[in-house]
């Protein structure tokens, strides 16, 4: 299945899984974002994403397609979480299956990459301090930076 | 005067206190517009802001047209 999907709930892997799999395929790679508990020097509790549903959607869609032709993979799939979230959370996940490995690790790479810059989805922390913020929108607008 | 929808999100979501609203303005481009909504909402300083105008990607510059639906994209943080 390639596709980029947003969820407001907790989905399942091993059952996304299924809609890559291909006997043409030899490789098979995936990345998983997690909810990390420190972010610039602050201990986070929990996160909350909020999307441009549409844009997001249609931009997300471009990214995979992209995926598909500049890597001879065979699938490429994104799911990202929005809502509320904790620490340890599945946030993003980006899976890739392919005739060998190498394409795969490279598409997985790039479909990362792009979400993380193109897509419009916000994230705001929660923290141990009792703040919270908008990641590169506020607190840390004068030194935003990558992830 | 133009009808324009404006749609927010994250810190302006915030600062707004709206989801969403419908306005009137003399205003003939995204960039012009959102000078007009800084001046009411004090949003805060931010560099790499892009615009979306009827949930496409837009330029600064486009002209706006009555009935648009024009979205304002903070610098966003998904992964």
């Amino acid at each position: 299945m390639n596709e980029f999907r947003i969820e407001a709930a907790v989905f399942q892997p091993e059952r996304e899984k299924l809609s890559l799999m291909d006997p043409s395929c030899g490789g098979f790679v995936t990345f998983e974002g997690w909810v990390r508990n420190r972010n610039d020097g602050q201990q986070v509790l929990s996160l909350e994403y909020q999307a441009y549903e549409a844009l997001a959607l249609k931009e997300g869609t471009r990214i995979i397609a992209e995926a598909l032709e500049r890597f001879p993979v065979t699938s490429a799939l994104c799911i990202h979480r929005v809502g509320r979230l904790e620490i340890g959370d599945l946030a993003v996940w980006v899976a890739v299956s392919a005739g060998h490995r190498d394409e795969a690790f490279r598409a997985c790479r790039y479909v990362i990459d792009e979400i993380k810059h193109r897509v419009p989805i916000w994230k705001k922390e929660y923290y141990a301090s009792g703040d919270s913020g908008w990641v590169n929108c506020e607190a840390c607008a004068s030194h935003a930076h990558e992830h | 005067m133009k009808r324009i929808a404006v749609e927010y999100f994250a810190i302006l979501r915030e600062r707004t206190g709206l989801d969403h609203e419908t306005l009137q303005t003399h205003t003939n481009t995204p960039a012009d517009l959102f000078a007009e909504l800084q001046l009411r909402y004090d949003f805060p300083k931010m560099a790499g802001v892009k615009v979306a105008i009827n949930d496409e990607f837009a330029d600064w510059q486009c002209p706006l047209q009555d009935g648009d639906t024009v979205v304002f994209i903070p610098p966003v943080a998904g992964g």
